[in-house]
């Protein structure tokens, strides 16, 4: 656990970059720290190990206050990757990587099969492991400044915008990539980022800061969607955050309605709704408009299809329930109206519609509002 | 020609003089200028005292710098010494500007990861700054080397043997032969050492040529 007790940061100019900060971040979870540029976010990260020091106020990690521990030694059980991940442009990746393990003093072959394993657990061949940094993209790059940070097993990792210098696709990879390692791995994470959306993909708490360096909410994500503080914050998570909301309500209960469907080279149905054309494995491959009978022989031919909108995954990708959000936006996303619902495997299992998503959220209020 | 075969046993010997003459202080000279350079490198107020007044330095001629060595030092007025240390004052001159500007150029995000990672001053200094500054010292130390070359040779004025040496001898006696025979061999020393440090250089920091590219396979 990290704890601020009325941490002050006053820079020598005279510069407050962080004001009376008192938060806790627990053991084991994702906290992001977001706000604008100049808000003090690095500066809150880098009082944790003692890279700055605090003007006035305490630190505290697992209880004890950095301030009394040796700088290297705290150091060294706490991972750090920053922007441009800063890795040693003169070592081999895998060296980059057996760093902190061969500071702490382990030998140098069993410091090398753990950076090895560590590439491995980032996603990289193990080839790579002999490349200069310069050689690999900076996606890749990132990946690395991961596995360097993880070497040690360090049971607390600071990430200082770690994802903000590659583009939007390869950012999307390696957040997922953060939630399975996070998953398997049970650090206690502190994520700096300016960007709200990727602070609400990742963070289990989000602590939203203003300029000048006060903290001004911190909160679940959910929680920062439905109610945030004050103007700043709501301004600051942006637009459609109503419709972002849904994305933390679970569409556990939603009706899933029947949908009829026909596989393609059957005969064309004869009916005046819309009929979603599946795959053999009852995957959806387009949308048949009403009344189309425009192929020859009279039966379905994957071409000339209106093309689906998203899916509804009813096991939310991982063992979870899908959200509301999903649910929603694959109705909105249909040229039909009907929300394709779909299975684990991707197989058509009914539609869903906006009405049961509203019907459900409606619920869902009535629910907190017992609670 | 008759005079280079006959007298190429000296001249050799008499290169390799002239190398310890020039080369030892480049080698003194750069251990010293490390830790200056560093300095100058850490603190803004001993950056505007050490640059400018190793520039001074640099301005001195080598001949007035040889003659007042033995008032300054308390040396024998023929005392090697007394050129190899005006050259390591050269070389110092030289470097301290290298190092500095060398070490101001390590990326910041490199020494910030490095400090979040638990590296010691002296380690960090050692085994990041340092390696990183290579390119840039082997371009001051090949400055250093080759100026050093040519400025032993003045020592010969003062009697100091050197190469230089064959110069002054050859125009005492208009023996033209021995004076050029000096020169080609002065030249040829500082090109031939110019050379090898420009590949130990380069061998030492493997890591410059490798770039994105250059190699086969590297994807997204
Ligand atoms: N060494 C310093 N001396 C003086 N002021 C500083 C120093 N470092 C940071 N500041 C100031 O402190 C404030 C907070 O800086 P900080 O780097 O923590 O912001 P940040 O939230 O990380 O911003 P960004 O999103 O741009 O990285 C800024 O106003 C900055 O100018
Ligand atoms: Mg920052």
């Amino acid at each position: 656990m990290i704890e601020f007790r009325d941490v002050t940061k006053r820079y020598p100019d005279g510069t407050v970059a962080v004001d009376e900060l008192s938060l806790s971040v627990e053991a084991g979870t994702i906290t992001v720290f977001v706000g604008p540029s100049g808000c003090g976010k690095t500066t809150s990260l880098r009082m944790v190990n003692r890279m700055i020091e605090a003007t006035s106020g305490q630190v505290l990690v697992d209880g004890q206050d950095v301030a009394k521990q040796k700088p290297a030694q705290l150091r060294r059980g706490i991972g750090y990757v920053i922007q441009q991940a800063g890795l040693f442009p003169h070592r081999t990746v895998l060296d980059n990587v057996a760093t902190v393990p061969l500071l702490s003093g382990w030998s140098k072959a069993k410091a090398r099969t753990r950076a090895s394993e560590l590439l491995e657990l980032v996603g990289l061949p193990v080839e790579f492991g002999k490349r200069y940094p310069a050689q690999l993209s900076g996606g890749q790059q990132q990946r690395v400044g991961v596995a360097r940070a993880l070497a040690a097993d360090p049971p607390i990792l600071l990430m200082d915008e770690p994802f903000s210098a590659v583009d939007p696709v390869v950012r999307e990879g390696l957040q997922d990539e953060l939630l399975r390692l996070q998953a398997e791995l049970d650090k206690t994470i502190v994520f700096v980022t300016h960007d709200i959306d990727e602070a609400i993909k990742l963070g289990e708490k989000v602590a939203v800061f203003r300029v000048g360096g006060k903290l001004a909410q911190y909160a679940e994500p959910a929680e920062l969607l439905r109610a945030p503080a004050d103007e700043f914050v709501s301004s600051f998570v942006g637009r459609d955050r109503g419709y972002r909301g849904l994305g933390f309500l679970s569409a556990d209960g939603i009706a899933v309605e029947q949908l009829e469907t026909v596989p393609v080279g059957a005969a064309v149905p004869t009916t005046n709704d819309w009929v979603l054309v599946v795959d053999g494995e009852r995957k959806p491959v387009g949308w048949l408009r009403p009344g189309s009978s425009s192929t020859v022989d009279g039966t379905v031919t994957a071409d000339g299809l209106e093309p689906g909108g998203s899916l509804y995954d009813v096991e939310g990708g991982n063992g979870t329930t899908g959200s509301l959000r999903s649910a929603m936006d694959a109705a909105l996303s249909s040229p039909s109206g009907h929300g394709v619902a779909v299975d684990g495997s991707g197989a058509v299992v009914g539609r869903v519609s906006a009405e049961s998503v509203l019907a459900a959220l409606s619920k869902a209020r009535e629910q907190a509002a017992t609670a | 020609m008759t005079w280079v075969s006959d007298h190429f046993g000296q001249l050799l010997q008499v290169s390799g003089q002239h190398l310890v003459l020039a080369l030892l202080p480049v080698l003194i000279g750069f251990v010293l200028s490390v830790p200056l350079g560093w300095v100058a490198h850490r603190w803004r107020l001993a950056r505007t005292i050490l640059i400018p007044l190793s520039g001074l330095l640099y301005t001195i001629p080598s001949l007035a710098l040889f003659v007042v060595m033995p008032a300054l030092i308390g040396t024998r007025i023929l005392d090697p010494l007394n050129v190899q240390v005006a050259l390591t004052i050269y070389t110092i001159a030289l470097l301290v500007r290298s190092v500095a500007d060398a070490l101001d150029a390590v990326p910041g995000h490199v020494v910030a990861a490095a400090n979040a990672m638990g590296f010691g001053q002296l380690r960090r200094f050692f085994t990041v700054d340092l390696p990183l500054s290579v390119p840039v010292l082997t371009a001051g130390v090949r400055v250093a080397a080759v100026t050093n070359i040519s400025l032993a040779s003045i020592g010969a004025i003062i009697g100091v043997e050197s190469l230089g040496s064959f110069l002054t001898e050859g125009f005492n006696r208009t023996n033209y032969p021995e004076i050029i025979a000096g020169i080609v061999a002065i030249l040829v020393l500082a090109l031939v050492v110019d050379a090898l440090l420009l590949l130990v250089g380069k061998l030492i920091t493997p890591w410059t040529r490798a770039t994105r590219g250059a190699s086969k396979g590297a994807s997204a």
